[in-house]
């Protein structure tokens, strides 16, 4: 199991808690997780990545064991931890100054 | 007794403002959506059950909510929002060619007749419609493409759709205004458009008969004189009498006629209420007063209604979409500010109270009558 912690709106939003659980076939990437969160909770849909392109949206981050992984290939292989549930897969608001 | 329901949207959520017909006592429902900016909420005049609100945010993206309870519960509807085929470029600020991108929906205007149709204008500036409840949109295209798109340009918040207006006594005519393209009329339910500009005069720009660049910001009709509009410009207050064939100014003595709000009495259509802003650099009331003002006469003759409102260090702005009417025997007026209150008038602006105070800096207005 995949394990994705969500921002506080994307919780409020899709009625989620501070974790959820994903079954994801073969190798996790960003984008086969964010297919099986959006299978999931079709309300997320459009909110992290665009509806069409796909393209992360430009103020969400992704973060894993600990690394900015926003700017990794989306089809590139999650980390072993994360793949493993070890570790989470963050989806984060980029901090906006002020 | 009929029931008053306001619907407010601001920067940081929904409320939902309910009184009875004496509208001296408010319930205040909300936040909905919170941490969320509500650019509209509105709902619809044929099942007032049914609202729709624009749920937007710099981070996630935009969401459109529906009520089918007046407001109690909502469900998140379609955020699809594609524009039709390939979108093609409007002009930047520095007037290069910049692609047509969506960024959010600034206003929801529910269908007269259905209350599963409803338009959405939206930045860029484009319209959609969904007719199955705010599940999947819809661009109506020939807007965009009758001509003059490719010439429109941002102004400084943004180019965004941000008034759409429906004739009750022509089904098929619709009325709509952007910043700062102008406004564009459609006689056959959104397939064909033109401007409608004629007789608008703005500082910057130089071709005294430039159809398109103009800086609205807010167009009104009464819905038993739809021919006659009313406009607050960027600077001007103007007037059609030919459903905006031409346009003549009737700021007359307004002290500056800067200004974002105008709104027509439920019962007198040649009455009508404005709140002028010092000025495009200066977004807040002259004077440290908070004064609406307000015309019996159509526009040129306009006196300032100021009992219960700041009479000094007051400089909140009123934006756009912050102004609305009731339909009770006497009209009610609402608007609300930047600095979170929100002003009732159970006396048609005679005299003003504040049904809340401190809420975040409002975006929108609007107001059902309830029987």
């Amino acid at each position: 199991m995949i394990r994705v912690v969500l921002p506080h709106h994307l919780r409020t939003l899709a009625h989620v808690g501070a974790e959820v659980l994903l079954d994801v076939e073969g190798v996790a990437t960003q984008h086969l997780v964010l297919d099986a969160l959006e299978a999931r909770y079709p309300v997320l849909r459009g909110t992290i990545r665009d509806h069409v392109t796909r393209k992360r949206r430009p103020f969400v981050r992704f973060f894993a064991c600990l690394e900015d992984v926003s700017h990794e290939p989306p089809d590139a292989p999650l980390p072993d931890a994360v793949a493993s549930g070890a570790e989470p897969f963050y989806v984060i608001g980029a901090i906006a100054g002020g | 007794m009929s029931e008053v329901r306001v619907l407010v949207g601001t920067r940081k959520g929904a409320f939902v403002l309910t009184s009875d017909g004496n509208r001296r006592r408010w319930d205040i429902n909300g936040p909905f959506f919170a941490g969320w900016e509500i650019y509209h909420i509105k709902g619809s005049k044929v099942d007032p059950n049914r609202i729709y609100a624009s749920q937007c945010s710099g981070w996630f993206g935009q969401q459109i909510q529906r009520s089918n309870d007046g407001g109690k519960t909502w469900e998140p509807v379609g955020n699809q929002f594609v524009y039709d085929g390939v979108p093609g470029t409007h002009m930047w600020y520095d007037g290069t060619p910049h692609p047509w991108e969506f960024k959010r929906v600034w206003h929801l205007e529910p269908s007269l007749t259905d209350p599963d149709t409803v338009y959405a204008g939206v930045e860029d500036a484009a319209l959609f419609r969904s007719t199955d409840g705010g599940t999947s949109w819809h661009e109506l295209a020939g807007l965009r493409r009758h001509g003059t798109g490719s010439k429109w340009q941002p102004g400084a918040g943004g180019m965004g759709l941000h008034t759409i207006l429906l004739d009750p006594s022509h089904p098929d005519r619709m009325f709509i205004a952007i910043s700062a393209a102008g406004t564009f009329r459609t006689d056959d339910a959104g397939k064909t458009w033109r401007p409608i500009n004629r007789g608008l005069h703005s500082q910057y720009i130089p071709d005294p008969n430039a159809e398109v660049g103009h800086c609205v910001h807010r167009i009104a009709m009464h819905p038993a004189r739809p021919g006659v509009l009313y406009m607050q410009k960027h600077w001007d207050v103007m007037r059609s009498d030919d459903a905006g064939d031409l346009w003549h100014e009737v700021s007359g003595n307004l002290p500056t006629d800067f200004g974002f709000v105008i709104d027509v009495h439920a019962h007198e259509p040649e009455t009508i209420y404005v709140v002028p802003i010092k000025s495009d650099s200066e977004h807040f009331v002259p004077d440290g007063k908070l004064r609406v003002y307000r015309s019996r006469t159509g526009g040129n003759d306009w006196e300032p209604l100021a009992k219960g409102l700041p009479e000094r260090d007051c400089y909140v702005n009123v934006l756009r979409d912050a102004m609305a009417v009731d339909s009770l025997d006497s009209c009610g007026v609402y608007f609300g500010t930047t600095g979170g209150q929100v002003y009732a008038s159970a006396d048609a602006g005679d005299s003003w109270t504040a049904i809340v105070r401190d809420f975040p800096a409002v975006m929108s207005v609007e107001v059902q009558t309830l029987p």
